[in-house]
């Protein structure tokens, strides 16, 4: 286990190393100078350079970059250049609201995207088969902000107690969000459900036409333990991984149903921070996203494997 | 009460149909079986007989387009077509059990061993977990697995395959079942492994006083281990025995036909042609109007042609699907064909084609991070180790081995598809550079290959004509326009119609398309051909016509083979010297006349006693090996046998490398024990191969 783990940890570590550069490279490329975006075109060119040399932009970029990334790691990530805050506080407060909105969003969709998936596995041809299908397959059609926008107009007005937009103030407990959160977390759903569903089905059926199973059932086992113990085991396996991307999308890449329900989350400090040109906020959200994905791929890894006697033991 | 009046399983005229593309064509037509208790009873057909849909009929399993459309199965006084899948699950496991093909892929992968044992013995006898486990350790100790704790702890990738299909044959007997079906246990196993387990299954029924349906394509499985046998051929069953009769008289042609198909042990190709049965099965929606088998019988009248035989009862207990069994059994006309002697074989010129001289293949292992860093040196699989070997003009040298033995390898290595790590080959005195790149056009006209898998060997994409033209312009420079015009001619020399010119690979069948492949081998004159287990993949009727065609077109071109096998019957027949290959290395050559004479090396001698003999009388000697062969990154020191050597003497083998003892016909063999010895010992068990 230990000869599995230890280069997809080395792996992980280089994956932000390489996007860590990449950010950095695309930060510098932008065009426009950082100081006129801080001080306004009509800015002293004196005050600019002064600027200039405050920031230390004038040093060379590998500098810049060991420097960035040095400080970045030590938990210093700067102040935002639009409002001047310091930034880690500001993402760290905006990262929970995210996590919340993932958390909810993935305990709703998985559990059910996978129940729908092996039900219409096992009656596979018949209704229920096709409806589950159909219906996945028109949701998976309908991009995130018609269906949001959808459920505002068809959910939010009708039903009492859900608020259309959940512009609610940042670090407010769980609890209280709730309300605000069930919107977009349904739309979320809505989004994974149709991908997850398909993925299951497609492994469960080809599961069932395993040989294993024939044994399985030739020993007179139950329908439900054969299904459970014996199908579900080796079924979920491709599903794990796409699981495991479903969950960094969550928590850093929901920007378009952020914005369109107002929540405040990391999507829309990203918006925001793209809008004021505001790199170092900028920065660290793609770093956090990228940590994000990471894990959830070296989560995905991991489980496989623990769920994978083939690789967990060796011959 | 006699048994057959109360028989476990009764099968009456039944019909299973399969629906396909909105047709439904029957894969069963009228079928009809006694089996009766505590009986082991032998079904044999070849691919696409019908014979495994009858064995998922009787455990009432059948895919879901198939259904039973008319007869009865009554198992146990109970009729099992009435069963809903409710009822089933109490039978399946407690009552019927099934052990089935392919042990690699009837376990699950990610459940451990004992837990796939146990879960049924806890529900079969309301066990708890403790009980259970103990149980499945107990299960597969009975069923001879070794170190049977760790078995139950492992997973199934960690076992081989004989000792997966114990697992599956101790999951089988775990709820004694009152009937087993075994749907071809073994084929997918080394003959020598498969020999043991079939005595195992044998044992256990008998002890358990199970009956037992043996399903499979070989007549030899059968021989000494059924009672009675029956014989299915394109949905229908064409004759019914006891097993003794069926061998001694077989009175439908099909059945004289399997038996002929086989090489006998001691038949040898300059004494007698194989007689295989000529064209192939009919597809279930062409079935000929009159009888099923009369387009190949050799015995078929305008009656066959136009009237469906009934199945008669020829004498009490027999039953046979033929217009013409009274004049077979009164001995008035023979399907068996009139012997076929053999062309002589040419005059050997002594002229070597190929020479290897000390070949060893090697696979690299890729470390892992964690052994490098711990200062482990790099692994290899050994897979040829040391190999000299020599064919003159016009012969066939024969190399036999199970799998793992290397005898693949060295025939890519030979080839040049793999890179040999050391040693010489010379191809006609001029030495052959390892890579199949760095040699020569004319080199790879001089060698080709014939490969194991037909259906694999032939692009699905172009017609026969277009692959059979590609040596053609490839290898002779021919233009297009003449390669095309030829492959009908080379069609023609391996007796395939020339019209097949035109087909596609997916319009053949397997035979077929293996006669097209060796049709293109034969294309550029190749002065060696190199056959990596050509027949292993077709019928037994099959195997013996182009077993046949190997060697009528080795005489026609006057080239050399080197034929490889795991099967030694059929290299014994077809081979003028063999080589016995394990883990590598070569355990004993010599002239295939003296094969089957003793000395034996220890391990040929195993080879020879696994052979399934189609002859219930024949009385082998039942030397079964013991354990698996060993891993192949370390092989054992001494004699690499050793580990397995039912005929060790003591410390030497374990750590002198054996030598090399010449006897007076010829035969070199790599033992301590002196020739001398093995021929006294061996003695007994020679005799009986001799016609």
């Amino acid at each position: 286990m230990l000869t599995y783990t230890l280069p997809r940890l080395g792996f992980l570590l280089l994956t932000v190393v390489v996007t860590s550069l990449l950010v950095f490279v695309i930060a510098q490329v932008l065009p426009g100078d950082v100081c006129r975006v801080i001080l306004g075109r009509e800015a002293g060119a004196a005050r600019v350079a002064a600027c200039r040399l405050d920031l230390r932009l004038d040093d060379p970029a590998p500098v810049r970059y060991l420097r960035w990334l040095a400080d970045f790691a030590r938990g210093d990530w700067g102040d935002s250049y639009a409002s001047g805050v310091p930034i880690r506080p500001l993402v760290l407060e905006r990262l929970r609201m995210s996590l919340m909105l993932a958390g909810i969003t993935f305990a709703v969709a998985v559990p059910l995207a996978v129940a729908l998936g092996v039900l219409a596995a096992v009656n596979r041809g018949n209704w229920l088969d096709n409806l589950i299908s159909l219906g996945s397959l028109a949701v998976v059609g309908l991009p995130e902000f018609v269906t949001g926008i959808l459920l505002i107009e068809l959910v939010a007005f009708r039903v009492p107690g859900l608020p259309a937009s959940s512009s609610i103030a940042v670090g407010t407990p769980f609890r209280e969000a709730l309300p605000a959160l069930a919107l977009p977390a349904l739309t979320a759903t809505l989004v994974l459900l149709a991908y997850i569903a398909r993925l299951t089905r497609a492994g469960v059926v080809e599961e069932l036409k395993q040989n294993y199973v024939r044994t399985a059932e030739l020993k007179g086992l139950p329908r439900l333990t054969v299904l459970v113990k014996h199908v579900l085991r080796n079924a979920l396996l491709p599903t794990i991984t796409v699981v495991a991307i479903s969950a960094g999308w969550l928590v850093s890449g929901l920007v378009v149903i952020e914005n369109v329900f107002n929540y405040p989350g990391l999507g829309r400090l990203l918006v925001f921070a793209i809008d004021r040109r505001d790199l170092p906020v900028l920065q660290a959200i793609v770093m956090l996203s990228v940590v994000a994905f990471a894990l959830a791929n070296l989560a995905a890894d991991l489980l496989y494997a623990a769920l994978n006697p083939r690789i967990r033991v060796g011959e | 009460m006699t048994p057959l009046n109360d028989p476990l399983l009764d099968i009456r005229d039944l019909t299973v149909s399969y629906r396909t593309g909105g047709r439904a064509l029957d894969a069963l037509r009228g079928v009809s079986l006694r089996v009766a208790r505590g009986q082991t009873y032998g079904l044999v057909g070849e691919s696409g007989s019908g014979k495994s849909t009858l064995a998922l009929a009787v455990m009432q399993y059948l895919p879901a387009e198939g259904a039973v459309t008319g007869g009865a199965i009554t198992f146990d006084g109970r009729d099992l077509l009435a069963h809903s899948r409710a009822d089933l699950r109490h039978l399946w496991g407690r009552e019927l059990a099934l052990v089935p093909q392919d042990p690699f892929t009837a376990l699950n992968p990610a459940l451990r061993i004992g837990e796939q044992l146990a879960e049924g013995l806890r529900l079969y006898e309301g066990l708890n977990e403790e009980e259970g486990n103990a149980r499945a350790v107990d299960l597969l100790r009975t069923v001879r697995l070794p170190d049977p704790e760790r078995a139950a702890g492992s997973y199934p990738h960690q076992l081989s395959g004989g000792q997966q299909q114990r697992v599956l044959i101790a999951l089988a007997l775990s709820g004694r079942p009152k009937l087993l079906v075994l749907d071809e246990p073994t084929t997918a196993l080394d003959v020598t492994t498969e020999a043991a387990v079939l005595d195992l299954v044998a044992g256990l029924t008998r002890a358990a006083g199970a009956s037992a349906l043996y399903v499979t394509h070989n007549l030899g499985v059968v021989a000494g281990r059924t009672e009675r046998v029956a014989v299915l051929y394109a949905s229908e069953l064409v004759e019914d025995a006891p097993t003794a009769d069926l061998f001694r008289q077989p009175l439908h042609p099909y059945t004289r036909g399997l038996l002929d198909s086989l090489p006998r042990p001691g038949q040898r190709k300059d004494r007698q042609r194989l007689s295989g049965i000529e064209g192939r099965i009919p597809p279930l929606d062409a079935l000929p109007p009159g009888c099923v088998f009369e387009p190949r019988c050799p015995l078929a009248v305008d009656r066959c042609r136009s009237e469906r035989p009934a199945l008669d009862e020829p004498v009490p207990g027999r039953h046979v699907r033929c217009h013409r069994w009274p004049e077979i059994l009164a001995g008035d006309v023979s399907a068996a064909r009139a012997p076929q002697a053999a062309l002589p074989l040419p005059l050997a010129t002594g002229e070597s084609v190929l020479r290897l001289d000390d070949v060893t293949v090697q696979y690299p292992l890729r470390r892992t991070a964690v052994e490098a860093l711990r200062g482990e040196s790099k692994k290899a699989v050994h897979a040829v180790g040391g190999v000299s070997l020599s064919v003159n003009k016009g012969r066939t040298l024969g190399i036999v081995g199970e799998s793992g033995s290397g005898k693949t390898s060295l025939a890519r290595a030979i080839v040049g598809l793999v890179d040999r790590t050391g040693g010489d080959i010379d191809l006609l005195g001029l030495r052959l550079p390892p890579r199949l790149s760095d040699r020569g056009r004319a080199v790879l006209a001089q060698l080709q290959m014939v490969f194991q898998n037909p259906e694999e060997a032939l692009n699905p994409y172009l017609t026969v004509g277009e692959s059979l033209s590609r040596p053609l312009v490839t290898l002779l420079n021919l233009g297009r326009g003449e390669a095309r015009q030829r492959a009908p001619d080379l069609l023609e020399a391996v007796r395939l119609p020339r019209t097949y010119a035109a087909r596609r690979p997916a319009q053949l069948s397997g035979g077929e398309k293996q006669r097209v492949a060796i049709a293109r081998a034969f294309a550029a004159h190749p002065d060696l051909l190199v056959a990596d287990e050509p027949v292993s993949s077709l019928d037994v009727s099959v195997q013996a016509n182009i077993l046949n065609l190997l060697n009528d077109l080795q005489r026609e071109h006057d080239s050399t083979t080197v034929f490889i096998s795991h099967d030694i019957a059929v290299v014994a027949y077809l081979s003028d010297e063999v080589a016995v290959m394990y883990l590598g290395g070569l355990m004993e050559t010599g002239p295939a006349a003296a094969l089957f004479r003793p000395p034996h090396h220890p391990y040929t001698e195993a080879l020879l006693s696994a052979i399934p003999v189609p002859d219930p009388a024949a009385i082998q000697s039942a030397i079964r090996l013991e354990g698996e062969v060993p891993s192949a990154v370390n092989v054992p020191s001494g004699c690499p046998f050793h580990t397995r050597c039912p005929r060790k003497i003591g410390a030497v083998c374990e750590t002198e490398t054996p030598p090399w003892q010449t006897g007076t016909d010829g035969k070199r063999i790599f033992c301590h024990i002196p020739l001398s010895e093995l021929a006294a010992e061996q003695a007994g068990g020679g005799e009986k191969w001799e016609e």
